[in-house]
Parts: C-alpha cells; sequence; structure tokens
C-alpha cells in the first residue's frame, strides 16, 4: 500500500536522496519548502523516474504563523499524511552568528520553526493512533563546539524535542525517529576541510527510510559515527574546552 | 557557493589539473561566477576538454532531474546533468529508446550535446544534436536562452559539439525512437584484412540499424586490419518473444579496485587478448540476442576500467578520413602503428554518414578509428604527431572530446568551419568567459589571435 507522505524542506540533497527511496517504494508525496522553482523540478523528477504523485507547496520554517494554514493545505490535496520528514536546516555562518540578529536566524529555522510545524504534526497523528514523523537534526547538536555552536545548539533543542514527542506519542503508536547525520556530500559540506568517510545523500536517503522497518530511535548515519559521536561526547570539558573544534 | 580545489582529469588521466570546482544543486545556481569558467559533467571527455587549469569547473551533475516524459510522442526533456544510465531505465520500459548513444552510458545529456556524440548508427541517422528539439543554454551574463535548430539556429549549431564554449547547457529536449523489446539482435562477420572490412561497413546487404568493427592492430602483411564486423538492430517482438519484453535485468557491476602496474597491458597480453577475441568473435555468425546494456555498453559493466592503463594514464586517439582517402589513410595509420611497436587494447572502426551542422562537430562522411594508446613515455607523443599528419594529408581531423594533445595549427586545419563557429563566439560571449584548458590550448576563442577574426 502505497503511504502519503510530508518532506519538509525538500530541496536540500539528504531530503532530496529520502524522497527518491520513499517514492522508489511507490510512496505519493509532497514536497515543501521556500525555493518553488526548485520544487516543480524534483517533483517532476520523481514522477517521471518512480510514476507516483508528487504534490509541492512553498513552507517557510521560519515564518511560523504561516503554518496551520500550509498543513491544511497538504491535507487539502492529499486527504490524508501517513508520515512527516523535517529535513529542513540552516547552518548559518558561525562568525557572522556572533551578532544576536543572525544567531535568531538559525534558531528561528532549525528550533523554532521545526517546534512549530511539528506540534502540528503531532497534534494530527495523535487521535489517528498512527504515522510516523523523523526528525533529521545533527551530530552537532550532541555537543558544543566553538565553530558552529549556535547551529548545534538549535539542533540540539531539536533532538531533545524530538525526544519529548518520541516519550509522548509512543502511547499513541506514533512513530518518531531522530536522525543525526555526520558527514554527507551535500552543499553543506562540499569543500569543507577534513571531511572523510563522506556519505552520499542518496545512500543516506535510502537508510532513512530503512529506519521505518527497524525499531531504532535515534539513529546516527553513517552508522560509525555512533561511535565518533560516544568519543567526543565523553572528553572531559576540561580538555574539551581547551581544543580547537 | 563554496568551492573545492583539486586536481582532476578527464577520462583518460591524462593530463591532470588542479581546477576550482563549484557544485550547483539548485538550478537557479547554475551560472557564471568567475572570469573563466567550464562546466563538467562526468568528466568522460578523455583529455582536457572538461578541465579548467586554475580556474573554475562547475560540476553539473547535481543538476540531473528529468522534467518531462512525453510516453506518447517520444519527448524527454530533462537537466543537463543527468546521465544516459539514469535515462534508459526510465524511457526503455515506456518502449522508447536514446537516440544515439556513444559506448558509455555514464555521460551526461549535456557533454552529449557539447562533444555532438555520434553512436553505431551514425551512417543512417547522424549525430547526437540532430536528434535534440531544443537546449536552454545558460550565457555569460547569467541569462537563459532557448535555441534548437529553429530558433536562434546559430548559437544552437555552435552549441552542438562546442565543447561547452559557448554557454552553460541547463536543459535538453531530446527525441526518443520506438523499440519493441529491450533485447538487440546481433551478427558477427569476420574479415581477414582492412579492404574486406571496409567493404563489409559499406555492403548495403549486410549492413543493419548499427554497425562497427573491431580491429586487431597487431596483425600485419596480408592480414593488416583483419577484424570483426558487428551488425545489429533492436528486436522486433516477433525475433524476441520471451515474456516482458521491455524488462532488461539490471547488470552487476564489477569495479578495477587498482591501477594496474604499467607493464600489465605490454604487447605480448595485448597481442594474446586480441587474437582470442577475433577467434572468439568471429565465430559468431548466425545472429544472437543480447540484452541492450552488454550490446551497447561492454565496457561500462567494469567500473573505472580506466585504472588498466595504470596511473599514468592513456590517450584515446580518435580521428575521421574521408570516404574516398580512408583505405588510404588507414592503411597508413595502421602501418604507421604497428612499425611503432605500441599496440592498442582496443581498436574500434565505424563507417559515418553525413556531416552535420554543428560547427565544431567531429563526424564527416568516411571512416572513424579509435585506439586506445597508454602513456609508457614520451615517445607516444611523437608518434601521436605522425598519425596526425597522416590524418590532415588524407583530409581528416581528431576528435576533441577524447584529445588532450594536438596543435592550435592542426585544429585549424581539420575543423574549417571554426571561423564560423568563432562569429557567434564573438557575439555570445564577447569577453571569452567560456573556457577550458582544451580551449586555451587549440587557441580557441582567443581574441588575442589575429588571423581568425576575419
Amino acid at each position: 500500500m502505497s503511504e502519503n507522505i510530508l518532506i519538509l524542506g525538500a530541496t536540500s540533497a539528504i531530503a532530496r536522496g529520502t524522497a527518491a527511496a520513499f517514492a522508489a517504494r511507490g510512496d505519493n508525496l509532497y514536497l515543501a519548502s521556500r525555493d518553488v522553482e526548485e520544487l516543480q523540478r524534483i517533483a517532476a523528477d520523481l514522477q517521471v523516474r518512480y510514476g507516483v504523485k508528487v504534490y509541492y507547496g512553498s513552507f517557510d520554517a521560519a515564518d511560523t504563523d504561516t503554518h496551520p494554514a500550509f498543513f491544511h493545505s497538504v491535507l487539502k490535496e492529499m486527504q490524508e499524511l501517513n508520515g512527516v520528514v523535517l529535513a529542513f536546516g540552516l547552518l548559518g555562518d558561525q562568525q557572522a552568528a556572533r551578532e544576536f540578529s543572525v544567531a535568531e536566524k538559525i534558531i528561528a529555522s532549525n528550533f523554532t520553526g521545526a517546534v512549530s510545524i511539528l506540534s502540528i504534526c503531532a497534534n494530527y497523528f495523535e487521535p489517528l493512533k498512527r504515522g510516523f514523523i523523523i526528525g533529521i537534526s545533527s551530530v552537532a547538536g550532541d555537543r558544543g563546539r566553538q565553530s558552529n555552536y549556535v547551529y548545534g545548539a538549535a539542533k540540539g533543542g531539536l533532538s531533545l524535542y524530538l525526544q519529548g514527542l518520541r516519550n509522548r506519542l509512543f502511547p499513541s503508536g506514533v512513530r518518531v525517529v531522530t536522525i543525526k547525520p555526520g558527514f554527507v556530500d551535500t552543499a553543506m559540506t562540499f569543500g569543507l576541510p577534513g571531511l572523510f568517510l563522506v556519505a552520499s545523500p542518496q545512500n543516506i536517503g535510502k537508510q532513512i527510510v530503512q529506519t521505518l522497518s527497524k525499531s531504532a530511535d535515534i539513529v546516527y548515519l553513517p552508522g560509525f559515527w555512533r561511535f565518533i559521536m560516544l568519543i567526543i561526547k565523553h572528553v572531559p570539558e576540561v580538555v574539551f574546552k581547551r581544543m580547537k573544534m | 557557493m563554496p568551492t573545492l580545489t583539486k586536481p582532476i582529469s578527464g577520462w583518460g588521466r591524462y593530463p591532470v589539473q588542479s581546477c576550482e570546482l563549484e557544485r550547483p544543486e539548485r538550478y537557479a545556481d547554475l551560472h557564471p561566477n568567475t572570469d573563466t569558467l567550464i562546466a563538467r559533467g562526468q568528466g568522460r571527455s578523455y583529455g582536457d576538454a572538461s578541465l579548467n587549469e586554475n580556474g573554475r569547473v562547475i560540476l553539473t551533475e547535481r543538476i540531473d532531474r528529468m522534467l518531462e516524459l512525453d510516453v506518447k510522442q517520444g519527448i524527454l526533456r530533462a537537466e543537463a546533468g543527468v546521465t544516459l544510465a539514469d535515462i534508459l531505465p526510465v524511457i526503455v520500459k515506456q518502449g522508447w529508446f536514446l537516440p544515439v548513444t556513444p559506448g558509455t552510458k555514464f555521460v551526461s545529456l549535456g557533454g552529449c550535446v557539447a562533444a555532438d556524440v555520434h553512436g553505431k548508427n551514425h551512417h543512417h541517422d547522424g549525430s547526437f544534436g540532430e536528434h535534440v528539439l531544443g537546449i536552454e543554454l545558460i550565457l555569460a551574463d547569467g541569462s537563459r536562452k532557448a535555441c534548437s535548430a529553429t530558433e536562434n539556429s546559430d548559437l544552437y549549431w555552435a552549441t552542438v559539439g562546442g565543447m561547452g564554449l559557448t554557454g552553460i547547457i541547463g536543459e535538453v529536449t531530446l527525441k526518443l525512437i520506438p523499440i519493441q523489446t529491450a533485447q538487440m539482435m546481433v551478427r558477427h562477420h569476420a574479415a581477414n584484412n582492412l579492404e574486406q572490412l571496409f567493404q563489409l561497413l559499406q555492403d548495403p546487404a549486410v549492413d543493419d540499424h548499427y554497425s562497427v568493427a573491431w580491429i586487431d592492430c597487431l596483425a600485419t602483411g596480408d592480414q593488416l586490419g583483419r577484424g570483426v564486423a558487428m551488425f545489429g538492430h533492436h528486436a522486433s517482438s516477433s525475433e524476441f518473444t520471451g515474456a516482458n519484453p521491455l524488462v532488461s535485468k539490471p547488470k552487476r557491476k564489477r569495479s578495477l579496485p587498482f591501477d594496474f602496474p604499467s607493464w600489465a597491458l605490454n604487447p605480448l597480453t595485448i597481442s594474446a587478448f586480441n587474437k582470442l577475441y577475433y577467434y572468439r568473435e568471429s565465430r559468431k555468425k548466425s545472429p544472437f540476442l543480447t540484452d541492450y546494456d552488454s550490446y551497447f555498453y561492454p565496457l561500462d559493466a567494469i567500473g573505472e576500467w580506466n585504472r588498466m592503463y595504470g596511473k599514468r594514464g592513456f590517450v584515446q586517439y580518435q580521428c575521421v578520413i574521408p570516404e574516398g582517402n580512408a583505405l588510404a589513410g588507414m592503411t597508413a595509420l595502421l602501418k604507421e602503428l604497428s612499425g611503432s611497436r605500441r599496440s592498442s587494447f582496443l581498436a574500434v572502426l565505424k563507417r559515418f554518414g553525413a556531416e552535420g551542422k554543428g560547427l565544431l562537430s567531429f563526424p564527416m562522411p568516411g571512416y572513424t578509428l579509435a585506439l586506445d594508446l597508454p602513456i609508457r613515455d614520451k615517445g607516444l607523443f611523437s608518434l601521436l604527431e605522425k598519425l596526425d599528419h597522416i590524418v590532415l594529408q588524407h583530409g581528416g581531423r581528431v576528435y576533441l572530446a577524447k584529445d588532450a594533445r594536438i596543435s592550435a595549427e592542426s585544429f585549424r586545419a581539420m575543423y574549417p568551419r571554426y571561423t564560423e563557429w568563432l562569429k557567434v563566439k564573438q557575439v555570445i560571449d564577447p569577453s571569452n568567459r567560456f573556457s577550458s584548458s582544451l580551449a586555451r590550448r587549440l587557441e580557441i576563442g582567443c581574441l588575442h589571435i589575429g588571423g581568425d577574426a576575419k
């Protein structure tokens, strides 16, 4: 049976990989992002390649006032939803984020915007007693580092929010999965120095869809990042604060 | 947009040059940001066509969406970064095929237009650009321009075969051909020498939709140019009566995990391979069925087969010699090659049909020969210069998509329509922003060359 899936932040490389993996199993999709020209191209591609129905519409994570109407329009197109993937994120410029006006934008997109739209999704699925929410957070949210702590703090907040949501929705049978990608070959990482074992977004997308047939709640992708982050999380703060990371 | 500076090469792994890579993911980001740039799809041209030493190279690999497939009329519109490998499974199951395909499916659609690639059906159907209904070209100022044989046709025929030097190809609309099955019906005919091979390739009684010949370039004397001519067509539903005629099983792909040492391919091993191949393939006299992947893309089954030629890489020398001079020219080329004690692992001969309208397109009526020559020492380059000389003497030319080393003078002699091309270039890109290592080597589009702008 094909399902109806909403992908928020559908123009990112990981979102494209995830959308392709859902479409490959025959699911119909609703793609959402601010960039409608790009959405139209991605939607057309998924329709041509996989023969599934793909809708799309404009969605701005930071503009929380518009979220209820947006969700309403998604339901109007698709009648019902089986799952939601939250894939948007704004890395921003950490140097510039020393100014609150910039930091605020990073938080508004990665955290506040995510909480806003996920609240609506959670309230939709809870009474239906089915459905899933996949939230793409980041390994950057596991520990604060000087190179990206504003982004990291927002993603860390998102990870905690997803954890609480999972706890709340468990009795209703609604699945909540937290994905923490390490290095993935995306626009965010292209050209960065010191990258190793970079995963392709297509492969990460497949693995994200595969988590639905497994029981894990918090998934590092690629899997070995669980061990890398285990080490990083256990470095004592007296040592960690001296490190250049 | 973030960039990554690193040494890259074409498929021949020669030359290797440091370039500044940029990889847009959104169509709106596919535009010039720097003074000089060249687009690169899958990097499957062999030499320096997709390199821009110390300059910007725009990778189109993520601009790869298929936008529209009209299954009734067989028309596909797609972004230029999509590969033929991605397109094929989508169109074949709907009963359509590519109108022209090169020997690998791991090329981008944009690359097929920029190199105006040809296939085994050139003698009937011409090259790629003749089957393109239109393209969207992104110009030096970032604007988008629709071009086709009927709209902005000067710019279109400067872009077909134009090696990316008129702009970035953003979208391509392609007319497909109908097929009844995913299978090919193939026949092989052995020939004892070059003359026989030519006769086979021009005999209407044995000809087919597709034709190509493989040459054992180690055979000498009376047997010079002995080989196997291979003919084929898309099998009809009466020729292939199996279930699911449009389904082709995906092949398992193996890869060469390491570079072969440079001595691995020597005259002895190459000679053994060629003999074995000749006897095996020449036995297939009666028609047989094979799937389209094995027929069109035998080398694609081995990923990174270019590593076979070792770290120093190889040069694929592909030239065409016009009809009347072809037998004399090819004989001279093969004699020069066998006299040099260098051998080509693969030598492929193919008959070309009428010349297309692409101003820098490679094909012309006659015969084309492709040789894979490993770079073991500098001596190879003096041999190749001798081959250039023979090609020029016989009125032929070398294929830019394969080339890494011809001179600017040879280029001008081989491509007489260059002056026409330059007129279009000077209007569309007056400050010569679209440039590549190949363009600078061949002095293509350089404004300082006095003699060009007549």
